[in-house]
């Protein structure tokens, strides 16, 4: 019997190629080119970069991170050194790229969106991902721009009016009565693509001896296998809500080869890889491109692509 | 000042891993294990910043919260004879290491290293040991030999004429500031013998996943494949006794 080539995990998207859909997701590794690089050699399909700030933005205290089995839970306050740090290090990744690097944005006010837009682009990512969908930052910054309609309008025309050819993808938040509903103003806005979804919640752990939040922040976002429902049925709204036209970066709970395949089903193109770092380690990224092949030969699925989607032409 | 901490838990710890410690409301930090024997969990610490004051100013019964142990830990064979080069407060974890090494039938040549008499930490600890030579430096002569302990190390080797075929002693392990520890590395391969290093970088969580304590070039995390570190990786690490990060990913030169 001839043995069936495996699923094929290449793809092209607005002219960018991956080798497989496994990305580094944002706020992980991700601060300096050398993380890039491991995540490259790991197996990852491209990376993302941690929050990026115009100027330099100070984290909270720790405890910043806690993990169990099913959940982590981070108040990190996205900590970064400012612009200047980032040409740095995405100039010295772009010296020998070895993915497509998505470089992710963030700011406190739709003008500086725009300002932060510009000078990153200049480094000439792949991908600007904009990050307006954090959890953690509401002491600092109040609720989140992907909370309002208008509020995540107004930052992607902000962007787009200054982002040129490179596709602009927004970050969204599962905390909202209609994720849908944002993807729709978003994508009239301009948006080019989705990463859905950004951390839930914000959660809390309480330490039982000192009766205390164990996180400095108090509250975190969510992320790890307990919001993989969650991000699935997002995924799908979006999908909907935009008629498959933009891709989504399917991002939330994700560690294994099938949980990858059902967010393709859902509707996302790529797959986003962050908490199961630490519990399948780093090699997470070749294992779950590994489990989807084995998926795809397992069931007679020669592209990865055939399965995006899937699930709705099903409904 | 100095402080150790005893603490009525283990952790399983092995020598040269760290634990987070957290005091509510304050801050969480990562330090390294000064023992861990199965029923009890020492740390010992210097009170510098906000944080390991108030902690320095902890009593008996207060909370203090510990998660780990993470990371990589000291690893030798059986009876063999290591050298422990210890500066500042890296000598609590190479007594941790010395005391689980002697109980594997291994012999030890100590280097205790401080800038001066006062600064000296475990001597007496480490005195008690059997099958061990202890030898100390200070950078000032106050006590022991006058210079880095590392040249006293090196000293001692010419003296005993150390050789590949007779080897002097088998492994190097090593804690201090970062400059001791280039100054190890480039011993350890003058003389052909191998070493681990505890490195030491800006951490979060402990267990991979921040990024905080990744190394150019080789984006490795010194939470999962550190603290402890052999010569021949970290000859690959360019940062090593050049820079670190902080908190928000800037560099600063050593």
């Amino acid at each position: 019997m001839l043995q069936s080539p495996p699923m094929k995990l290449a793809q092209t998207l607005l002219g960018i190629e991956f080798k497989n859909p496994t990305v580094l997701a944002s706020g992980i590794w991700g601060i300096t080119a050398a993380s890039w690089r491991r995540a490259a050699k790991c197996g990852a399909g491209a990376v993302t970069t941690k929050s990026l700030w115009l100027h330099e933005h100070k984290g909270h205290r720790n405890p910043t991170i806690l993990s169990t089995e099913h959940w982590t839970l981070n108040a990190v306050g996205v900590p970064d050194a400012g612009v200047e740090k980032a040409r740095e290090e995405i100039g010295n990744f772009n010296k020998e790229k070895p993915v497509p690097l998505i470089a992710n944005i963030i700011a406190e006010s739709v003008e500086n969106y725009a300002k932060t837009a510009v000078r990153i682009l200049e480094l000439k990512p792949e991908i600007l991902e904009v990050n307006i969908s954090c959890p953690n930052i509401e002491d600092e910054f109040g609720r989140p721009f992907a909370c309002s309609i208008g509020d995540a309008s107004a930052v992607t025309k902000a962007v787009k009016a200054v982002s040129g050819k490179t596709p602009v993808f927004i970050k969204l938040s599962p905390n909202v009565d209609s994720i849908a509903a944002i993807a729709i103003a978003c994508a009239s806005a301009g948006a080019d693509g989705f990463t859905v979804i950004n951390t839930a919640g914000p959660g809390m752990a309480i330490d039982l001896k000192t009766r205390m939040p164990i996180l400095a922040n108090k509250v975190g976002g969510i992320s790890g296998p307990a919001i993989k429902p969650l991000a699935v049925r997002c995924i799908a709204d979006v999908y909907r809500a935009t008629e498959g036209k933009l891709p989504i970066i399917g991002t939330g709970g994700v560690e294994t080869g099938e949980d990858a395949i059902e967010f393709l089903l859902a509707g996302a193109t790529l797959i986003g890889i962050g908490t199961a770092l630490a519990e399948r380690g780093e090699t997470v990224f070749k294992l779950v491109c590994d489990e989807m092949k084995e998926w795809g030969k397992k069931n007679g699925v020669k592209d990865m692509k055939e399965l995006i989607g899937g699930m709705h032409k099903n409904l | 000042m100095v402080q150790t901490f005893t603490f009525d838990v283990t952790l399983g710890a092995k020598p040269g891993q760290f634990v987070m410690v957290w005091v509510p409301g304050i801050d969480e930090v990562p330090m390294s294990i000064a023992s861990d024997n199965g029923k009890q969990l020492k740390i010992t610490f210097f009170a510098v910043g906000d944080m390991t004051r108030i902690l320095a100013a902890m009593k008996k019964g207060d909370l203090v919260g510990l998660r780990g142990p993470f990371g990589t830990h000291y690893r030798w064979k059986p009876k063999q004879h290591l050298a422990l080069v210890a500066g500042g407060y890296g000598a609590a974890p190479m007594y941790f290491a010395a005391l689980e090494a002697i109980k594997d039938g291994c012999t030890l040549e100590v280097f205790v290293g401080a800038r001066s008499s006062e600064h000296l930490l475990y001597l007496k600890e480490f005195k008690s040991l059997p099958k061990t030579t202890l030898h100390v430096a200070t950078d000032n002569g106050s006590k022991g030999f006058q210079g880095f302990n590392v040249q006293n190390f090196d000293a001692v080797l010419k003296d005993k004429k150390h050789s590949k075929t007779k080897p002097f002693v088998h492994q190097i392990f090593a804690c201090g500031p970062e400059r001791m520890l280039v100054s190890v590395s480039a011993l350890s391969a003058k003389w052909k013998i191998p070493s681990q290093l505890s490195l030491e970088r800006y951490m979060k969580c402990g267990y991979g996943l921040c990024g905080n304590c990744v190394v150019d070039p080789l984006g490795i995390r010194l939470c999962i494949d550190g603290p402890v570190v052999s010569n021949d990786v970290c000859k690959k690490i360019t940062e090593f006794g050049v820079y670190h990060r902080d908190a928000i990913g800037k560099k600063h030169t050593f």
